[in-house]
C-alpha cells in the first residue's frame, strides 16, 4: 500500500499536454467525459484546470463490457450522465489506468450511442502497457511497468493517490 | 444431464430464484427476495432509464441471446414492454402467442418447452392463467435457461410490482416514511399480492388495503397490511394511492352488486382523492376501466403517474432480464468448475 506519486502534479502536466494536443488539432471547445469511478475524479480536476464551459460528463460502461458472459452484470451500475449533445463535438475521454484497452473500447462504443463525436482525445493517468487492443492514449500521466503480481489502483475522491499493491486472489469475486 | 442430479441434491437448499451466490437467476415472485436484492433491481433499472433517454436506446448486454415470450394469456402492454426491453438489451426475441400455437393442437407444455430449448433459447418470459406455471417451467427447463414471471394466475406479477416500486421511489425518494393504500379487487389480483410483498420487503411502514369483504382474501392481515372497508378512512394521510383493475367477470360471479355500486363506494374520483395527502400520487397497473375503479379526471391529473409506470416498466424489465441472465451464467460457470 505504498503511495507512489503525487497525482495532482501529474494532472497539472496532463492538462498542459491536453492543451497542446488541442492546439495541434485546432480544437477550441471540447467537452470532458470521465469513466467511472476513477476517471471521473480525475476529470473533475482537469475540468477546473482546463476551465471548460460545459459540465462534466460521466460514463458508466457496465452495460458495454465485453466480459458480461464471463463475469456478469456489475451490481453497482449507475446511470451514465452526459449533460450535453455529443454529436459533432470534440470529446476528451479520461480514465485512471489503461491496460488491455477493453474499457476504452466499451467507453467509445457507449459514446457513439449518444451521437457521432467529431473526435476523441484519450487521456489516462497511468499506462501500464499490457495492451490487448490497438488503442493508445494521446496523453499519459505516467507509464508504469508492473510485475506480474502487481496492480495499480487510484484512491479517492478526496486526496487522490495511486497505490501499487500485490494482486490478491481473494478480491476477485464470481 | 444425468450428472447434474447428484449436484442438485448436494447443494444446500436454496430458493429456486437464486443461484449459489445469492444472485437472481429466475424472477418468479417477490416472496423470499431480500431488500438488498430488490434495491439492486431498482438501482439497475435507474441506469436503464438513462439508456431509454438516449438517441440510440440500446445496449449490447444480451447480444446473441434469445428471449422467448411465452404468453398463454392475452396481454398487450406487458408483452410489448418485455419485447422492447429484450430488444433494447440487443437480444433476439421470439413472441409465442400460445392460443394460436401448437398447444391448441394438443402438444403438452413440456413438449413445447423442449422444442423452445432446442432452438437454443436463453430466457423464457412466461404469462399463464394458472398460478405456479412459471415455477413449474423454471423447475423443468434445462439449467441454463432463465425464467421470468410475467404474471401467473392470482399468484404473482413481480415485474409489475417492481415497476410500481421504481415509480414510488422516483416520486417519494424512499419507502421508510410512506403510507400506501391499495384499493379494489385484492382477492383476485396477482398485482396486489406482489405489490404488498415488495412494499413490505422495502420497508414501507404502513400498507393498507381498501376493499369490500367479498374482494379480500381470507386472513389478508397476515400479509402485513391494515384492512379498511371505508375509502374515506382508508385514504386518510396516504402518500401513494394504488388502484387496481376491476375485472368485469367478477361482477357476473356475484361478488359485487354492480359496477356502479363499486364506483360509488371505491371508485377514485377527484373529490375522493382529496381525502389522501395533497401530494399523494395515483397509480394504476392498466388497462384502466375509466369510470369504474378510477375517474378520467384523476387518471389524467398531475397526481397521476400511470404513464411513468409504463416507461419504468421497460427499464425494470431490462434490469431483471440482465440480472437473471447474469446470475444464470455465473451459476453455469460455477457448476462446470465443480464437475470432475
Amino acid at each position: 500500500m505504498t503511495s507512489l506519486i503525487n497525482v495532482e502534479t501529474l494532472l497539472d502536466t496532463m492538462a498542459e499536454e491536453i492543451k497542446a494536443v488541442m492546439a495541434q488539432r485546432g480544437i477550441s471547445d471540447p467537452v470532458l467525459v470521465g469513466i467511472r469511478t476513477g476517471g471521473v475524479w480525475l476529470a473533475e480536476y482537469l475540468h477546473k484546470k482546463l476551465g471548460l464551459r460545459e459540465a462534466l460528463g460521466e460514463l458508466d460502461i457496465s452495460f458495454y463490457r465485453d466480459d458480461f458472459t464471463r463475469i456478469g452484470l456489475n451490481p453497482t451500475v449507475r446511470p451514465s450522465r452526459l449533460p450535453f449533445e455529443t454529436e459533432d463535438r470534440h470529446i476528451i475521454l479520461v480514465d485512471d489506468v489503461v491496460m488491455s484497452g477493453r474499457t476504452i473500447r466499451a467507453a467509445m462504443n457507449e459514446l457513439f450511442d449518444y451521437g457521432r463525436p467529431a473526435s476523441i482525445i484519450l487521456a489516462a493517468l497511468v499506462d501500464v502497457g499490457a495492451r490487448e487492443l490497438p488503442i493508445q492514449p494521446d496523453v499519459v500521466g505516467r507509464r508504469i511497468q508492473l510485475e506480474p503480481d502487481q496492480q495499480v489502483k487510484l484512491r479517492g475522491p478526496d486526496d487522490l493517490r495511486l497505490e501499487l499493491r500485490q494482486k490478491n486472489a481473494t478480491t476477485s469475486g464470481p | 444431464m444425468s450428472s447434474s442430479a447428484p449436484e442438485h441434491a448436494a447443494s444446500a437448499p436454496q430458493c429456486l430464484q437464486l443461484n449459489r451466490f445469492g444472485q437472481l437467476r429466475h424472477f418468479l415472485s417477490i416472496e423470499g427476495l431480500s431488500r438488498e436484492l430488490l434495491t439492486e433491481i431498482l438501482d439497475t433499472a435507474d441506469s436503464f432509464i438513462e439508456v431509454g433517454a438516449r438517441s440510440i436506446k440500446k445496449v449490447p448486454l444480451l447480444r446473441g441471446k434469445t428471449v422467448v415470450n411465452l404468453f398463454f394469456e392475452p396481454s398487450t402492454r406487458t408483452r410489448s414492454t418485455f419485447e422492447l426491453a429484450a430488444k433494447r438489451l440487443s437480444a433476439d426475441v421470439l413472441n409465442m402467442d400460445i392460443r394460436t400455437s401448437s398447444t391448441s393442437k394438443g402438444e403438452s407444455l413440456l413438449d413445447m418447452l423442449r422444442n423452445m430449448e432446442a432452438m437454443a433459447s436463453d430466457m423464457f418470459v412466461v404469462r399463464h392463467a394458472q398460478s405456479g406455471a412459471p415455477h413449474f417451467i423454471a423447475q423443468s427447463v434445462t439449467p441454463n435457461v432463465a425464467v421470468i414471471n410475467a404474471g401467473d394466475g392470482r399468484h404473482a406479477h413481480p415485474t409489475q410490482a417492481m415497476l410500481d416500486m421504481l415509480t414510488i421511489r422516483q416520486h417519494k425518494g424512499s419507502f421508510e416514511n410512506l403510507t400506501v393504500a391499495i384499493i379494489g379487487d385484492i382477492l383476485h389480483s396477482r398485482v396486489a399480492r406482489s405489490q404488498i410483498q415488495a412494499l413490505r420487503a422495502l420497508g414501507t411502514p404502513e400498507v393498507r388495503v381498501i376493499a369490500p369483504n367479498t374482494l379480500l382474501p381470507a386472513e389478508v392481515e397476515r400479509l402485513g397490511v391494515k384492512v379498511y372497508r371505508d375509502l374515506k378512512q382508508g385514504l386518510k394521510d396516504v402518500d401513494v394511492v394504488m388502484t387496481l383493475r376491476l375485472q368485469k367477470e367478477r361482477m357476473e360471479s356475484a361478488l359485487l352488486p354492480s359496477e356502479a355500486e363499486f364506483y360509488r363506494l371505491y371508485g377514485l374520483s377527484a373529490e375522493k382523492l382529496r381525502w389522501a395527502k395533497p401530494d399523494a400520487i395515483v397509480m394504476h397497473p392498466g388497462p384502466i376501466n375509466r369510470g369504474v375503479e378510477i375517474d378520467s379526471e384523476v387518471a389524467d391529473s398531475p397526481q397521476s403517474v400511470i404513464l411513468n409506470q409504463v416507461t419504468n416498466g421497460i427499464a425494470v424489465r431490462m434490469a431483471v432480464m440482465s440480472m437473471a441472465m447474469s446470475g444464470q451464467m455465473a451459476e453455469m460457470a460455477a457448476s462446470q468448475e465443480v464437475r470432475p
